[in-house]
């Protein structure tokens, strides 16, 4: 169990994290999701004790560790740039952390060989990192973090400098280990996709606050407001009703609540079609539909449809 | 094609009178007439005292100015305080001044009644230990530093997170990426100490026998018109220099290793 609460970070006249609050449960694997600059990295550092905030207090599993340094507080860190030490090899980087505390010789061995055998890097230990590609150095990473048992895993944007291939496999195979392993485990991310694919909870940050803390469905079913809306899935707004693409249904006739508009372009995406529209009073809206549903309505540029959205959001001020 | 050579017969030109021919020269001269009267002119007891004092002093400085140039360098580029940029500014002094200015300045700060003044460090080995490390002072941080912003913060971040105390993080991860730089350094740093003359000069008293450096011997032989034990005792100097010179490339790693 990670609480942080009120943490206050400065660096000079930006406030990275005005007052934050984030409970991960033990056992969980949380995203905090946010734009660049909205606190998220600097809030995970400040729970690693690689930042020291300037407010506000950190424990882990009970205890107050605010004023520990990172050695004596037990997390494991994976950086999106790997960090790896480069001129040790995957073998002697993923027992760093046992050799430091100085475990016997046959434990270090039979840890290490478990740890290479569980991010598939077995065949590699005598290689050094300049030599793996970006997924395996920060598979490596990872082995080196969890090697030292941490109470929490944190990772930095772990996928961040890696390509889009790439970065899907190793999050389907992050929560494929995670639930093995059920370590509590915070992941930093910009990608809501990543986040939502990933994690059992998601933290919205945003210019240093949490917006929103829930389960990945309720977040998109049900945001807290207009920046949750926008920030976790594509969005029409129109005045203050905001209206997700797959909510927009598209008739080929009118009746009493539709709205006329234009096809303005189609666009196909394998399965989905994006069509962008434009209204009568100038507007424009995107519909996600299915191919069939396109083929159906025999959709074509320039062509007239009727707009109905089956659902929508109105927030509060 | 014209260009490419021309740009070759320059730089080999450049090299070949200004660096080649007058160390050539000093061995022509030296071994003129055999190796005898060379090998007796520097094995007289002020050359051997001479050389003496030149392998004292850069035994001294060049440990000395590693282990502070190493510190110093994290100093520099690890820590955020107030007065870092002065700090780095005030390392280069020792390139930019003039070495008798730095010999001047012991000599008014460490002289017979001045401020820090006391027998035996002016006009004594002292004296000129302290000079042959002001001068010697920027090389292994110079060389240091940019090494150490290069590598970054995340691999000692990383040895934190893993448990690595602060010694065990710069012993297991800082300095196996600077070492080369700081060998280099070591090299550069050796031969300002085994070369100095200004700040040396103005500082040992030059007391022949006693407060003499290789370089101060080889200047006052000269003077006395014994041109044999000058160059004799200044191809001493430039083999030392050599020596230092082809360690460094053995000590090198092969590009492209790791």
């Amino acid at each position: 169990m990670i609480e942080a609460r009120g943490i206050v970070k400065r660096f000079g006249d930006f406030t990275a994290l005005d007052g934050v609050s984030v409970d991960v449960p033990t056992g969980s694997l949380t995203a905090l999701l946010g734009p660049s600059g909205s606190g998220k990295s600097t809030l995970l550092r400040v729970v690693a004790g690689l930042e020291q905030p300037d407010a506000g207090e950190v424990s882990l599993d009970g205890e107050d560790v605010t004023r520990l340094p990172p050695q004596s507080r037990g997390v494991g860190f994976v950086f999106q740039h790997y960090a790896a030490f480069k001129h040790m090899t995957v073998w002697d980087n993923v027992a760093f952390g046992l050799t430091i505390r100085r475990r016997p010789r046959s434990e270090i061995k039979q840890r290490v060989t478990e740890l290479l055998d569980l991010v598939q890097l077995s065949g590699l230990a005598k290689r050094y990192p300049a030599q793996l590609s970006g997924g395996q150095r920060q598979r490596m990473g990872l082995a080196r973090a969890l090697a030292v048992d941490p109470k929490v895993l944190l990772l930095d944007e772990p996928f961040g400098a890696l390509d889009a291939r790439v970065r899907k496999e190793l999050r389907i195979w992050l929560r494929r280990l995670h639930d093995e392993t059920h370590t509590t485990t915070v992941i930093v991310t910009h990608d809501q996709e990543e986040a939502m694919d990933v994690a059992d909870r998601v933290v919205v940050m945003n210019a240093g606050r949490v917006e929103q803390t829930a389960p990945p469905r309720e977040l998109y079913d049900h945001p807290a407001n207009e920046f949750v809306m926008s920030f976790v899935g594509p969005v029409n707004r129109l005045g203050d009703t905001f209206i997700r693409p797959h909510d927009v249904e598209l008739l080929l006739e009118p009746n009493g609540s539709t709205q006329e508009a234009m096809v303005q372009r189609l666009v196909h995406l394998g399965f989905e079609v994006r069509v962008e529209l434009v209204r009568d009073d100038g507007e424009t809206l995107s519909a996600q539909l299915t191919r069939e549903q396109v083929e159906t309505l025999e959709l074509q540029h320039g062509q007239i449809v009727y707009v109905r959205p089956t659902h929508q959001t109105v927030f509060a001020d | 094609m014209i260009g490419k050579y021309a740009l070759r017969l320059a730089s080999l030109g450049y090299l070949a009178v200004l660096l080649v021919a007058p160390v050539g020269f000093v061995f022509w001269r030296t071994f003129e007439h055999g190796v005898g009267p060379a090998w007796d002119a520097v094995t007289t007891p002020d050359a051997l005292h001479a050389l003496k004092v030149t392998l004292i002093l850069t035994a001294i400085a060049v440990p000395a100015n590693t282990v502070f140039g190493v510190l110093c360098a994290l100093a520099i580029v690890r820590h955020r305080y107030p007065g870092a940029g002065i700090v780095n500014a005030v390392v280069d002094l020792p390139l930019a001044l003039s070495p008798v200015v730095a010999g001047v300045a012991l000599l008014l700060l460490y002289g017979r009644g001045r401020w820090l003044g006391g027998h035996g460090i002016v006009f004594a080995l002292p004296g000129m230990v302290l000079a042959t490390i002001f001068v010697s002072l920027p090389f292994v941080v110079r060389e240091v530093v940019p090494v150490l912003r290069e590598i970054g913060t995340e691999q000692e971040q990383a040895a934190a997170t893993l448990g690595a105390s602060g010694f065990q993080t710069f012993l297991r991860v800082t300095w196996p990426a600077i070492r080369w730089a700081t060998a280099y350094g070591v090299v550069l740093t050796t031969a300002r100490a085994l070369g100095e003359f200004g700040a040396v000069s103005v500082v040992s008293g030059r007391l022949v026998g006693q407060t003499e450096s290789l370089t101060l011997y080889i200047q006052d032989r000269y003077v006395s018109f014994d041109t044999t034990g000058a160059y004799a005792a200044a191809v001493v100097l430039a083999l030392l220099a050599m020596v230092t010179l082809i360690l460094m490339t053995r000590l090198k790693p092969k590009e492209g290793t790791q």
